[in-house]
């Protein structure tokens, strides 16, 4: 498979949020380019009728609806510096495009 | 044995120093303070540790001693030192998965590996160095440092559990926990000449694992031993209601098995893991084990697993899609380090963008690109289709053998810095990453050194839940090759 | 209204006859679970900001799912009462976006294997059901929630992981009314099951519609646009009232229908283009890695079909042809599960099935005008509905007449005394023996002889007089038709 071209790239970059440097940019279309050549002996392979295996194990085991405590507030908001927070509620950049200070 | 030879006690078992603990021929507190001493000394080459909890290490100590000065029971691992890697989350003790974007976090919750340890009297040491996010084969890819090869410290120690194994063979613990995705546990062990486990898909929980590719992750024991590495995964297994994947059969007698000798045991050699591509001390070292087997009485038999080449194409598809999934959690929004950015998309864009070091880039974009609505079924379920007939190709092979008998990686360690391309590191784990997309148990046990001093490690694979076939096999061939008393002159 | 609005509504109403507009909806039900989806924090509503967590709700590194029974057993519930298809092994799958609610850049979902297909759901539209079908039923989580702060956002994830349904209806709904007819069809039957309260205040049940036109007789749908945020009866009728509108002018003017999102606005009465998340998005489902399969098996359906209950809708025909109820009352007896249980112990202690209609009467208007006063609900009626039937009984048997009826009512209301009691006590029984009304009608007419001659003369509205007259004697106890009878016959008319 040939690289992957520079639109391609940011556009999967930008799916998954991912900021990259032109440099960056560069060396991942090339180098998802010849790990995704080396895929192609899969293609190759029949699977017809052959199920997909998503877990290796199928057993189902489901929880009771029990109540357990809620981690502290000041736990669970124990990974933000203060400016992210506003008493006990986490503050982000405006979800509103146009809204940001 | 004097708690002033340090010696001695780096090398202890792990059922030596719970005995001795236990026994109060040394109390917990000299056994931490003796590791705590060896840690600083030797660390700083090794770079094994991105943490070490010396004043928690301390506090449990203590807390051991006391239980066993007022005669209460201290639990199996009463006492020994043990190191975690460090995407198993650890209440109180910075977590960073090797990664930038989890710098100074520190984890509200205990996960199950550190509840179990702790539970069962072992000392949390620390954190071990690991390849971000478990992705990397050598260990040069932890954001924060490279770790070494205590036999060779020129060489990598293998990855992703990288630190864990060179902590065991240095002496710094008594055993460790890795996680392994692709061959993270045996293939560093093989490196490093320990004991890796990496059990059946199921049988120790996730809880707590930071996740890799989730259908694939599993935590096991790095020990000098395979007895200790029974030992830990005596503690580690059985069900967590918290991770639905998590099993529910009984957990056996791991050290019952494994005296139990291989007579009569059926071993399978896989002709397709001794193709050209292997080194020839690793394969003459194999085949050394092979011959060893058959002279102890085990019935040794040529089988085929026809898939195997097309373990490691699918496992890169496998893995990387599901990381890319798993690691869109990082957003730096309730957690870990957030950019400065005018808005919101930035922020997700820019703090992913510098928290991220360029392996893990490489696989959220691959695992993005064949996820996509259009790619997904000419990518992602195909691997997984050809996932099932990996398996299939086990299932057969174990309709006629107990256990398969490999090499755990193709060469013994690379020196650090050469290995460049992506894709040529993805060959170190050629052998070990079947066993995972078939969710089956695998061991790698010391089966000798290259004339350069180098370890090499022959891989076990077994039946699903039949940790005790490997453990019995593995501790035969740990007697036959009877090295577990050598140790790396400059760690000695 | 204003002369353009009339106009435009004509204009609306006349294209109606050559475009027929096609509505599917989705509706985000909240199950009612006491533990999250996935977790073991609470669902509770109105708590302190983030103070329902753990480290799963959190998307905290190494936490992970566990499926709460549950919330499986309510989605099957509802899975069972709308006929739909169950999948013996379902399947959870990751649907990702980034957005600050959504703590693990992905929402656990189901995708395309959903646990519920090809149900559907009966609508209450006059006297008649109308079956709308559903696509599926799928499980999910809920999102925490964003809150606009000026230059910045707020979030709280204290609903984040509340197990959810999303209930998704086949394009077949052709006007606003009907949109809000399928939402009330699916709020009552999904309170009635008690598989969510579906508290629309509080969010536990929210709709989304997909709008399009297409000229009568085509088959093909035309493009649609989706209207988010329309979470009331109410606000679907307008908003679907309005897109219909808007689309319709959209063509009358040579326009096209654009496929888009749009957030309806209620107080404004309109709705706008929400502004693309982001970019095109691919939410690049795949089968969540930590959950394995769904399994439904015959043991867990046995369970749910032994409990399920009479629905609402059959009973509201059961209620029409069996029990010769109107539709109103029929209608508005299925409207809470409370209210037809009521009726039907009121039915079974009643001795006869002709007696439904006065039952359905005297609840509908006394017990629940009396409950409402104290703002109470059916079940915290302090009048059991063996005693509501007893009481009609003895109107219905001529005991006692139907205004006394309403006096022994309230009071057996207020006091719990059983109405007979009541009746014997206070005296107030009904004269219907003619031995015993005959003196007293002979007395009325004798104390009042010009008025009787006068109406022997034609003067026919006097006749009302000696029936009160007669009352005022007996105390209201007088059985007006015995009491009619003997004046009629004294009166000579």
């Amino acid at each position: 498979m040939a690289d992957l071209s520079r639109t391609e790239v940011e556009q999967i970059a930008l799916l998954a949020r991912l900021h990259l440097e032109p440099a960056e940019i560069e060396a991942m279309g090339a180098e998802l380019g010849a790990i995704l050549a080396h895929f192609a002996t899969l293609a190759a392979v029949d699977t017809t009728d052959v199920p997909a295996m998503t877990h290796a194990t199928e057993t189902q085991t489901l929880r009771a609806d029990v109540v357990e405590p809620s981690l502290p507030v000041e736990d669970a908001l124990s990974g933000l510096p203060a400016k992210a927070r506003s008493g006990d509620l986490i503050v982000v950049p405006s979800i509103i495009p146009g809204h940001e200070s | 044995m004097s708690v002033a030879d340090p010696k001695g006690l780096a090398y202890w078992t792990v059922a030596d120093t719970a005995r001795r603990v236990a026994a109060g021929e040394v109390t917990a507190e000299d056994v931490v303070e003796q590791t705590l001493a060896r840690i600083t000394e030797h660390d700083a080459t090794l770079g094994a540790f991105l943490e070490v909890d010396a004043s928690g290490a301390r506090a449990a100590a203590r807390l051991v001693d006391q239980k066993r000065a007022a005669g209460a029971p201290i639990g199996p691992l009463g006492g020994v030192p043990i190191a975690l890697k460090d995407n198993l989350v650890t209440k109180g003790l910075v977590t960073t998965a090797g990664s930038k974007i989890l710098a100074g976090w520190v984890p509200p919750y205990d996960g199950a590996a550190a509840e179990r340890l702790r539970a069962a009297g072992a000392i949390l040491v620390g954190k071990t160095n690991l390849d971000e996010f478990g992705m990397g084969s050598s260990t040069e890819r932890s954001a924060y440092k490279p770790a070494k090869n205590p036999w060779d410290t020129s060489r990598v120690p293998g990855g992703s559990s990288g630190g864990s194994a060179a902590a065991v063979a240095a002496g710094l613990c008594a055993a460790s926990l890795g996680t392994d995705t692709g061959g993270s546990i045996r293939q560093p062990a093989a490196l490093c000449g320990v004991v890796g486990l990496k059990p059946t898909y199921g049988r120790v929980s996730r809880w707590g694992v930071i996740a890799f590719a989730s259908s694939l992750d599993q935590v096991g024991p790095l020990a000098r031993t395979v007895a200790d590495a029974a030992a830990l995964l005596q503690v580690l297994a059985g069900h967590d209601p918290r991770d639905a994947t998590s099993l529910t059969a009984p957990v056996p007698d791991y050290g019952a098995a494994l005296a139990g000798g291989v007579a009569g045991v059926k071993v399978g050699v896989p002709k397709e893991y001794f193709g050209p591509g292997i080194d020839a001390d690793v394969r003459a070292a194999i085949d050394q084990v092979i011959h060893q087997l058959r002279d102890a009485g085990a019935a040794i038999s040529e089988v085929s697993l026809p898939h195997t080449g097309l373990a490691l194409p699918a496992y890169y598809l496998v893995a990387p899609a599901e990381a890319s999934s798993n690691l869109a959690r990082y957003d730096g929004l309730r957690y870990g380090a957030r950019a400065d950015a005018p808005d919101l998309l930035q922020t997700y864009m820019r703090s992913r963008g510098a928290g991220f070091g360029p392996e893990v880039k490489r696989r959220i974009m691959l695992g993005t690109y064949a996820l996509r609505s259009g790619y997904y079924d000419a990518y992602y379920r195909k691997a997984q289709q050809v996932r099932t007939l990996i398996k299939r190709d086990f299932d057969a092979a174990f309709r006629e053998v107990d256990v398969l008998l490999t090499p755990t990686t193709p060469a013994p360690a690379f020196p650090l810095g050469s290995v460049s391309s992506p894709l040529d590191m993805y060959l170190a784990d050629v052998f070990t990453l079947a066993c995972n997309l078939a969710g089956l148990p695998g061991l790698s046990v010391p089966a000798g050194f290259t004339p350069a001093g180098l370890p090499i490690g022959a891989q076990l694979l077994g039946k699903p839940l039949d940790e005790a076939m490997l453990l019995r096999v593995g501790s035969a061939i740990e007697g036959a090759v009877g090295l577990a008393d050598r140790h790396p002159e400059a760690f000695a | 209204m204003s002369a353009e609005q009339k106009l435009s509504e004509r204009s609306v109403a006349e294209m109606l006859l050559d475009w027929e507009p096609v509505i599917g909806l989705e509706v985000h039900v909240q199950l009612a679970t006491s533990s999250k989806a996935f977790s073991p924090s609470g669902t509770a509503f109105g708590e302190p900001p983030n103070s329902l967590t753990d480290p799963t709700v959190l998307g905290l590194p190494g936490a992970l799912p566990a499926f709460n029974r549950h919330a499986l057993e309510l989605a099957l519930r509802l899975g069972v009462a709308t006929s739909s298809q169950i999948r013996a092994k379902s399947r959870f799958a990751r649907k990702h976006y980034f957005y600050p609610d959504l703590p693990k850049g992905y929402q656990i979902s189901q995708y395309d294997e959903p646990l519920c297909e090809h149900g559907h759901l009966d609508l209450i539209v006059g006297a008649e059901l109308k079956r709308v079908r559903l696509q599926r039923i799928h499980l999910e989580e809920d999102a925490g929630k964003n809150l606009h702060a000026g230059t910045v956002s707020h979030v709280d994830l204290n609903r984040a992981g509340v197990p959810l349904v999303e209930v998704v209806s086949e394009p077949e709904l052709t006007s606003a009314e009907e949109a809000a007819e399928f939402m009330r069809a699916l709020h009552r039957l999904v309170r009635w099951l008690d598989i969510s309260e579906a508290d629309m205040e509080k969010g536990q049940l929210r709709c989304d519609a997909n709008v399009s036109i297409r000229m009568r007789g085509e088959d093909r749908l035309g493009t649609r646009t989706e209207l988010k945020n329309i979470n009331s009866f109410r606000f679907v009728q307008h908003a679907v009232e309005h897109e219909i509108a808007r689309q319709l002018r959209i063509i009358d003017a040579g326009g096209r229908i654009e496929r888009e999102t749009r957030l309806w606005d209620e107080t404004l009465g309109q709705s706008a283009p929400l502004r693309s998340k982001e970019e095109a998005n691919d939410y690049r489902y795949f089968p969540d890695p930590d959950l394995p399969p769904v399994m439904v098996d015959g043991g867990m359906m046995g369970g749910i079909l032994k409990t399920l209950p009479e629905l609402p809708a059959v009973r509201f025909a059961r209620y029409q042809k069996e029990l010769g109820l109107s539709p109103d009352d029929a209608r508005l007896l299925v409207s809470e599960r409370g209210l037809a249980d009521y009726f039907d112990a009121c039915v079974a202690a009643h001795p006869s099935q002709r007696g439904a209609r006065n039952l359905a009467n005297w609840m509908l208007t006394e017990l629940l005008g009396a409950l409402n006063a104290e703002g109470k609900s059916i079940t915290e009626s302090p009048m059991p509905a063996p005693t509501l039937s007893a009481l009609v009984v003895l109107v219905e048997n001529g005991t006692i007449s139907g205004k006394i009826g309403k006096e022994i009512f309230e009071e057996s209301f207020r006091t719990g005394e059983p109405p007979l009691a009541i009746v014997e006590r206070r005296g107030v029984q009904q004269i219907s023996d003619e031995a015993v009304l005959a003196p007293v009608v002979d007395k009325v007419i004798a104390a009042n002889a010009k008025q009787a001659k006068d109406y022997q003369s034609g003067k026919d509205g006097l006749f009302g007089f000696f029936v009160g007259q007669v009352m005022k004697e007996t105390q209201g106890r007088a059985n007006p038709v015995v009491a009619n009878d003997l004046l009629r016959k004294k009166l000579g008319r």
